[in-house]
């Protein structure tokens, strides 16, 4: 039995049915990780002795009944900008490369109480700031579908780690596309959950408005389990909400029956890989032919989300970066004069070019004189944005569209343009200024074997849609997988 | 209309920024700001006429909660994270002659 390619719910199965221990899944990461970690680099630090320990320590606790969930001893991955108490957290940058937390976020906390083992720490764009996880300060990741491309960003390393089996899931975060286009760049599934709906409590803030954690996985099944674990009300973080329905794995439904399914026009336009396109429209006819409904439709506003959503994201990146200051923790210069002088020249060695690129624009439209101009204008276009979608949903169950106009690219072919790469967020940032739940499923490998991704949309709090959605529409896909997996 | 970024401007995003760029570093900047303010000029072509600026999307106010202490004393740990730290406080540059 090769135990590697089972997905976090049914290992946690075969742990139950004690066809498998913990031990023995932890072992089996820890050792594709010493095979291919030397090529991927998808972590930032592998815990082996931590994980080693935690293996002991829950099979113990699924033996004496204590841990009984669908999650229960299986190795996850963690992003790394969610903080883990005693286990470097570096957001992959120099800034941070020495911090270890006091403490753990919320959603890794909900994992432990569900009996997840954590093995590392994976690789991201610097503080998340990036489309390719090329910003990291400690090297590019690789795509484990074909080496010489991104594995997507910013949670590339937690994409990666997935598709290359060096854990079974792992938790990502996304600000304007960082799960869903790294989970669609690397073939597996990935969910944004709607904002508010996972704690914050403990993830290192990017754009706070924005920024929500969520699951990358196997399949969907996987996604809507852990949906289910690491959703939580936390009155550490003053913007979660209280939900009743999450219940997500009810809608593990292969029926699509009657669901209404809008298809936005202006996401099929120009700029889109016409092999993407023929995917995604082909996805979608699958679900036709389940029993959904299709209609086009113009979503309108989408070449606005871009420009509202960097100038929204630059404004609060400045501003909670400026916690950096070499004083409390992180990176300090050594030599200064002074305490200004202090914090400018750590600042300045500490952070890499994209995300001093992104204070600056941010220091700018929120400063006197522009603030009304920029920061302000683009929270109205985020309120027309918002109401576009609300339009939307009053006549459809999901939005379907593409994640990324492209397959992944080459690595080192993205920096050099940063307008270049922040237009391939086009399908994926409305979603995170509307405060939307939006999935990233595969659907299908282009000419040059890289896995192309479906994006399914739902209203805030309306992921049972899209997971019903996504189910029906794997179900009908079938196995998908890398070529020498299948 | 394209923005052009002063030397001025850029000295004084330095200071707002609290960074200190090399003079490469101001000329890249120069350019990579007037070139995505260009950018997010387009908004500029949407009537946002009595709209009001979305902060958060869903309708919440102040969240009030006991102020309750739960956290335990991690001081030491807190204080293995500073660059420098000296009897159990942290060690800063002189802040006034």
């Amino acid at each position: 039995m090769n135990i590697l390619n089972m997905t976090a719910v049914s290992l946690a199965a075969a742990i139950k049915n004690k066809e498998v221990t913990v031990m023995d899944a932890t072992k089996a990461v820890l050792k594709q990780i010493e095979k291919t970690e030397s090529t991927y680099n998808c972590y930032v630090t592998v815990d082996k002795d931590g994980a080693l320990k935690q293996a002991q320590e829950i099979q113990g606790k699924i033996d004496s009944g204590e841990l009984t969930g669908p999650l229960a001893g299986v190795p996850v991955a963690i992003k790394d900008n969610m903080c883990t108490e005693g286990l470097l957290t570096t957001c992959s940058s120099k800034m941070l490369g020495n911090f270890v937390p006091t403490y753990s976020s919320q959603a890794v906390i909900n994992l432990q109480r569900a009996g997840a083992v954590i093995i590392g720490k994976t690789n991201m764009d610097e503080f998340a700031m990036g489309s390719t996880t090329e910003t990291s300060a400690f090297g590019v990741t690789k795509n484990p579908w074909n080496q010489e491309h991104v594995p997507g960003g910013s949670s590339g390393g937690s994409a990666a780690a997935v598709a290359a089996e060096e854990c079974y899931y792992a938790l990502g975060s996304d600000t304007g596309g960082s799960i869903r286009q790294p989970a669609s760049f690397c073939g597996v599934v990935g969910m944004k959950p709607t904002y508010g709906s996972v704690s914050r409590y403990g993830l290192i803030a990017y754009a706070s408005s924005l920024d929500q954690i969520g699951p990358l996985c196997k399949d969907v099944t996987d996604c809507a389990t852990i949906m289910e674990v690491i959703t939580s009300h936390d009155q550490k973080d003053s913007t979660s909400v209280q939900r009743e329905d999450t219940d997500f794995t009810s809608a593990l439904v292969d029926d699509v029956k009657g669901m209404k399914i809008g298809i936005p026009r202006d996401y099929f336009g120009e700029g889109l890989d016409s092999e993407v396109k023929e995917a995604v429209l082909k996805a979608a006819e699958v679900l036709r032919e389940k029993g959904a409904t299709l209609e086009e439709f113009d979503l309108s506003l989408a070449d606005y989300a871009i420009p509202a959503y960097y100038t929204i994201a630059a404004a609060e990146a400045s501003s909670n970066l400026e916690r950096f200051d070499g004083i409390k923790y992180g990176y300090r210069t050594e030599s200064y004069k002074g305490l200004h002088n202090m914090y400018k020249k750590s600042r300045s060695e500490g952070f890499g070019a994209e995300v001093k690129r992104r204070i600056m624009l941010g220091s700018f439209v929120l400063s006197s004189g522009y603030y009304d101009a920029y920061y302000l204008k683009a929270l109205r276009v985020k309120a027309l944005i918002k109401n576009a979608f609300d339009e939307a949903f009053a006549k459809y169950d999901v939005i379907l569209g593409p994640v990324a106009p492209t397959t992944a690219p080459k690595l080192g072919e993205s920096l050099s343009d940063p307008i270049k790469m922040y237009l391939g967020d086009i399908y994926t940032i409305s979603v995170n200024l509307a405060g939307l739940p939006g999935m990233s499923v595969p659907c299908g490998i282009d000419s040059k074997g890289l896995p192309i991704g479906l994006q399914l949309i739902g209203d805030c709090f309306k992921e049972k849609n899209i997971i019903r959605a996504a189910y029906t529409y794997e179900k009908a896909r079938g196995a998908f997988g890398r070529k020498e997996e299948n | 209309m394209a923005n052009i970024i002063s030397d001025e401007t850029i000295e004084y995003v330095g200071i707002l920024a609290k960074l200190e760029l090399s003079d490469e570093e101001k000329e890249a900047a120069k350019r990579d700001m007037g070139r995505m303010l260009d950018y997010i000029d387009k908004l500029g072509e949407l009537d946002t006429a009595g709209v009001e600026p979305m902060s958060h999307i869903f309708p919440v106010q102040n969240v009030f909660r006991e102020d309750v202490v739960t956290g335990t004393d991690c001081r030491e740990a807190i204080l293995k994270n500073a660059p420098r730290q000296k009897d159990g406080m942290f060690v800063v540059p002189k802040t006034f002659d």
